[in-house]
């Protein structure tokens, strides 16, 4: 039986108790909010790209701990990235919650807290709200919702 | 050919006549869980705690049995073929639309219409009823308490005619403020459609009430049964509604099986909701002419197992009696709620004064989706999110809840095994 402490890993319930990156950006030029219906969580996405790179990043909103943790993990690590990285990333990220359990997945680092979702189906699209906002933000500058 | 719990249940708390010198047995809930094989199951090892009621109940035996011995034995189309099964087997669908009947104590059999669920009933309603006659200008009023199902209908029907959603709303309890409520009423109100229970506080509302304020202004009145059904007795002549909706999952029957109680004045005047075989009476290429009430509303093969079923989850629920299935559950809403202040920050959304069976709730810092999780690998089911009723969570300022909905073979064991759940949530997540 998958355990709970997969799920709840440190590195999650630390970035769920103080989210980095926890604010609105000033001067963002793109952003996008994204919500999940089916459990209410909320976030709105603020990016700042100059000359295809990230150079700034915030977020707020409200959620579980999953999509919280996920949206503060993730804006560590795009920060300082460019734009194509950071959706190449997105792809490794979403391989890698959608892998089977019993699979192995590639390390990502921090991100790797995240790949204990998939023992729980119905947490993956907490994990990747905040990736999915991403997406929207950067495909279309301005606001925008998933 | 439905069973009857009756030997299972107290006889006092059955209705039945009592022997003289025999002891009045009270609701004895240990029996009434023997006949619900599934929570003789285990979940993640432990055993299983079912606090989701309000979202489907779970089945007796007798219920189970029933539908065994519908495909077994009786099997066949109704209305239709002159042979054996075909007679038995319409025999039973209209055995269990009568028990429908004596169940909310409608008029006549012809006024219970067999839908798939409740939801299907409010569309039914708002389809055939409702939309004929809105014009632009008009209004539909229901309160802010309302299930999705209980919106969606009317807006549907608004956005076809022109007309408008009014909204009676709630106070901080979760209570109907039946005076705003009055004063939405109007010349342009064409239909008022009233949860007669919240599935999200467990307000129960003052229905006979309200049914009696809108008549006043020559306004018909749907009320929404779908969780007043399953915990108190109905009566639709005595509550004068003109359309009660309920179903029959949640009353302890099958899934795909639900019911529109309706006036026969308004069933007589109104189109038919879908087209098909056994709602018409003669069909040719030119017009076709539409069947008697009930069967106008009832197109295609209808859910016939599904009624047999029903028939025996009434059977059951009628056995064990409304009364003591009510005093149960009143004694655990109160030990419930009073169990729950034992947990930090925990918060119940929803205490009117008269509610039932629901206790809905957030706890500061932690978000409902992950005490789902939590308290699901101790064995408890609870649900979390909107529960279908988005705007009661905005109404609250909060984007979801933990809910434990209750059902009359829970028990203060179940509730303690919530609480205690509910800590080690608070352990995971620190």
């Amino acid at each position: 039986m998958p355990d709970l402490d997969d799920l709840y890993q440190e590195v999650i319930l630390d970035h769920n108790r103080r989210p980095r990156n926890f604010h609105t950006l000033a001067g963002a030029s793109h952003q996008a909010e994204g919500y999940n219906p089916l459990c209410g969580d909320r976030l709105t996405l603020y990016l700042r790209v100059e000359d295809g790179i990230i150079t700034d990043v915030g977020f707020v909103g409200s959620g579980c701990a999953i999509s919280k943790a996920s949206a503060s993990l993730m804006t560590d690590a795009i920060k300082g990235r460019s734009v194509a990285d950071a959706r190449a990333l997105f792809t490794r990220f979403h391989g890698m919650v959608t892998t089977p359990p019993d699979v192995e997945v590639e390390d990502l680092g921090k991100l790797s807290a995240l790949a204990g979702v998939r023992e729980f189906p119905v947490r993956v699209k907490c994990a990747s709200l905040a990736w999915h906002t991403l997406e929207a933000a950067l495909s279309r500058a301005g606001k925008d919702q998933v | 050919m439905t069973t009857v719990a009756g030997g299972q249940i107290a006889p006092a708390a059955a209705g039945l006549p009592v022997v003289p010198g025999t002891p009045t047995l009270p609701f004895d809930v240990e029996r009434v869980r023997a006949d619900f094989p599934i929570l003789r199951r285990t979940v993640r090892g432990k055993p299983l705690v079912y606090l989701d009621n309000a979202a489907t109940t779970q089945k007796p035996q007798a219920v189970i049995d029933a539908l065994t011995a519908y495909y077994t034995g009786i099997n066949a189309n109704v209305h239709r073929g002159v042979h054996e099964l075909s007679e038995r087997a319409t025999e039973a669908y209209e055995a269990a639309r009568a028990r429908v009947q004596a169940f909310f104590h409608a008029a006549h059999a012809h006024e219970v219409v067999f839908t798939r669920n409740a939801t299907e009933s409010i569309n039914l309603v708002a389809r055939s009823f409702a939309r004929p006659r809105l014009q632009p200008g008009d209004e539909v009023l229901i309160t802010a308490m309302e299930h999705h199902s209980n919106i969606v209908p009317w807006q549907l029907a608004c956005e076809a005619t022109g007309a408008t959603i009014r909204v009676a709303p709630i106070d901080d309890r979760g209570a109907l403020i039946v005076d705003e409520f009055a004063r939405l009423l109007g010349p342009r109100t064409v239909i008022a459609a009233v949860s007669h229970m919240s599935n999200a506080l467990g307000t129960v509302n003052p229905a006979a009430e309200i049914v009696a304020l809108a008549h006043r202004h020559g306004v018909p009145v749907l009320l929404d049964g779908s969780q007043a059904a399953y915990h108190m007795a109905v009566d639709v002549q005595a509550l004068d509604c003109d359309f009660y909706v309920a179903t029959g999952h949640k009353l302890y029957g099958p899934t795909g099986i639900g019911v529109l109680v309706g006036k026969t004045e308004h069933l007589e005047a109104m189109p038919p909701f879908l087209g098909g075989g056994d709602m018409i009476r003669s069909v040719s290429f030119e017009r076709s002419t539409w069947n008697d009430l009930p069967y106008k509303f009832e197109a295609g093969t209808p859910n016939i197992a599904g009624a047999v079923g029903l028939h025996a989850a009434l059977d059951y629920l009628g056995a064990a009696g409304f009364e003591a299935v009510a005093a149960h559950e009143r004694d655990l809403l109160a030990y419930g709620t009073a169990a729950l202040q034992d947990v930090p920050g925990l918060r119940i959304i929803g205490t009117a004064p008269s509610k039932a069976s629901i206790l809905s709730f957030v706890i500061d810092g932690m978000h409902p989706h992950d005490i789902g999780t939590i308290v699901d690998r101790e064995g408890v089911a609870v649900r979390t999110g909107h529960h279908c009723a988005q705007p009661v969570m905005e109404r609250f300022g909060i984007p979801a809840t933990a809910r434990a909905s209750l059902a009359m073979y829970n028990t203060r064991a179940d509730l303690d095994a919530l609480v205690g759940a509910l800590h080690r949530v608070r352990e995971v997540l620190g």
